[in-house]
């Protein structure tokens, strides 16, 4: 069992190299000199090279990722164009406020996508299959930004129940368990659970279904177990594949709730990256990005040890 | 003939979906005694593992018509409620299923398995659930047994899989033990060693076996009694001797016919022409119920699209459904 935890690390290693390489590359993918997000055009030609020198541009390129890579290994993600300040500490705020946001929307949708999924799976063709399925391809279907903007205007502007700006009443990031903070949770968790629930759904009525369709259901029920006993068997034997399912949901909902955020004006790495975007503030987006990357592949390698614990075949190869 | 374990009268079959019913049993009546082995003989489709699964009632329920007499062991099985059911199965009627790797749960060991069924019926704790499991392994001969209560399925071999199987089924002693071809999926040298095995447990404890089976060689290896199974009914019933060496029904000797075994050197095999027939109704109704084997019988006639044959003749159990049987005894 070391051993396939060790195994696993170690293909994850090249991975999070891959991916730190490809963020570090975003500053010179994108079209110009980096020195250009720096300096304005007109700077005369010896502040340009005193300028590369101080920044380390003057370098050959695998030498800038090297001390680049040693740099973020640290902590030490460099200083945003547009504020001049430390990135790591903007970042991180927005990081907690995303991670909020995802685990209250996947508490949501992944206990209904479980229920609604099993539900199906294990009555196949009954009306119960048909609700449950409908209300997936409707979660999976409807825009969620414009959910967001429907709940908007029907719980905050009409019944004026819950807030529908922000993480907090004045506006800054931190985030405690109390009601002030809870109410503004509500409406963008909703809109952000919808999707994963419906795919969830839809999965786990696969894999339910396909397990009751096995012959050791028969052999199970053949021994005289009752049906928790069987529920027992196909909990185990579906939760492999629907923790995958779930894991993969997770990093989406951390790097894919940009939309929501912005909606909803929610202080996440959603809106960070928007605004990164808008003033092409390159060192913030390769941070974000990389994290979020990393958020994904550290998942990932969870989801993939959870998978072993559990069944014994994935042990080895 | 007495049932004092297992009476079955008129069982009859039948799947039903939206838009098609399958008549997969029309009319099985047989009795097995206490410590009898009774082989069922059939090709795939001729409902031979849906006679079996009847005893225990382990067809998909949602979609089986289930009619006729079952009894086992006195218990009424067509009429018991699911929950009594549940009660006898596993406990007084256990049953090996033909493919070990996909009958066993791959993410639960067999220690686990086997104490599952001994916690459930004879509500012992988990050591004693175990050292059962342990004495089990060992009935059934699979060498380090304390090793292999804590192995995975797919950590077995087939062989040792398929004891496993029996293993479960034996873990609370039945007086009944349904077998659907459990030696199909086996190596041939394997094969043998399985049939050895359920002939002396079946010997030891001296239980009721159902055993379901298309190959002639192993029915002729464990029964004491042969039933021939075609288009959801028994066409032929007899001891060994007799269905193998004397087979009075023209299917039966078809399948002898079409089997190789001893003393058929530089003989023709011989295959029955054609194919058994679709057990669905078909648009427009069931047709007339006839004689199932007429289309492909040389000796059919007119007489035989008469109405089904009656299971009889004038050889006491032996019996056939055929009004054409064949009288002369057929060496083979």
């Amino acid at each position: 069992m070391l051993i396939t935890i060790l195994r696993r690390i170690l293909y994850a290693l090249p991975i999070a190299l891959a991916v730190s390489l490809f963020c570090f590359a975003l500053v010179h993918i994108a079209p110009g000199d980096p020195i250009n997000a720096i300096l304005p055009p007109d700077a005369p030609a010896d502040v340009v090279d005193a300028v590369r020198k101080t920044y380390g541009l003057d370098k050959p390129l695998p030498v800038q990722f090297g001390i680049w890579l040693w740099k973020v290994l640290q902590g030490d993600l460099g200083k945003s164009l547009a504020t001049g300040r430390d990135i790591w500490p903007d970042l991180s705020g927005a990081l907690q406020n995303t991670l909020t946001l995802a685990l209250a929307a996947a508490m949501i949708g992944f206990p209904i996508g479980i229920v609604l999924g099993s539900l199906a799976g294990a009555f196949r063709g009954t009306w119960i299959d048909r609700a449950c399925v409908g209300t997936a391809v409707a979660g999976v279907s409807v825009p969620h930004y414009w959910l967001g903007m429907v709940m908007v205007v029907i719980f905050s502007v009409t019944l004026n129940w819950l807030p529908s700006m922000g993480a907090s009443q004045d506006g800054s990031g931190g985030w405690s368990l109390d009601w002030e903070h809870l109410q503004h949770l509500v409406l963008p968790a909703i809109t952000l659970s919808v999707i994963p629930m419906g795919i969830v759904t839809r999965t786990l009525r696969g894999i339910i279904g396909e397990i009751l369709g096995q012959d050791f259901i028969t052999t199970l029920r053949g021994k005289g177990l009752r049906r928790p006993g069987v529920v027992v068997h196909v909990i185990k034997n579906a939760a492999p594949q629907a923790l995958s399912v779930m894991g993969l949901q997770l990093g989406y909902l951390m790097g894919g709730s940009i939309l929501v955020e912005t909606v909803f004006a929610w202080p996440g790495t959603g809106l960070l990256l928007n605004n990164a975007i808008f003033q092409r503030d390159i060192p913030v987006l390769q941070s974000t990005i990389l994290v979020l990357a990393m958020f994904f592949v550290a998942l990932n390698l969870a989801v993939d040890m959870a998978q072993s614990l559990i069944d014994p075949r994935m042990r080895r190869a | 003939m007495s049932g004092d374990l297992v009476k079955v009268r008129d069982l009859a079959v039948r799947f039903v979906s939206r838009d098609r019913t399958v008549h997969a049993v029309r009319g099985v009546d047989f009795d097995l005694a206490a410590g009898e082995v009774l082989c069922i003989l059939g090709e795939s489709g001729s409902g031979k593992s849906v006679t079996l699964r009847a005893l225990m009632r382990l067809n998909p329920a949602a979609r089986t018509l289930m009619e006729g007499t079952v009894q086992v062991a006195g218990r009424d099985v067509v009429a018991a409620s699911e929950r009594e059911m549940e009660e006898i199965r596993g406990s007084l009627v256990s049953m090996v299923f033909q493919e070990p790797m996909t009958a066993l749960d791959p993410v639960f060991t067999i220690g686990q398995q086997i104490g599952e069924t001994v916690m459930r019926h004879e509500g012992l704790s988990k050591a004693e659930a175990r050292k059962r499991a342990l004495e089990l392994l060992d009935l059934v001969q699979i060498p380090s047994a304390e090793r292999r209560l804590a192995a995975y399925p797919h950590e077995l071999s087939g062989g040792l899989r398929q004891r496993a199987m029996i293993a479960i089924a034996l873990s609370c002693r039945p007086k009944l033990l349904l077998a659907d071809e459990p030696t199909t999926a086996l190596d041939a040298t394997v094969q043998i060693q399985i049939l050895l095995l359920l002939r002396r447990l079946q010997q030891e404890l001296g239980m009721g076996v159902i055993f379901v089976t298309h190959d002639l060689g192993v029915a002729g290896e464990i029964a004491d009694r042969i039933a021939v199974m075609y288009a959801g009914r028994f066409v032929e019933e007899g001891s060994v001797r007799e269905v193998m060496r004397k087979a009075r029904h023209p299917y039966t000797q078809g399948l002898l016919g079409a089997t190789v075994h001893e003393g058929m050197r530089g003989k023709r095999l011989v295959t029955i022409a054609g194919a058994p027939p679709n057990l669905e109704t078909p648009p427009g109704g069931m047709p007339p119920d006839i004689c199932a084997f007429a289309p492909r019988c040389e000796r059919a006639d007119a007489a035989c699209e008469q109405g089904v044959p009656a299971l009889d003749g004038a050889f006491g159990t032996h019996r056939a459904r055929c009004i054409h049987q064949i009288a002369e005894a057929v060496t083979c």
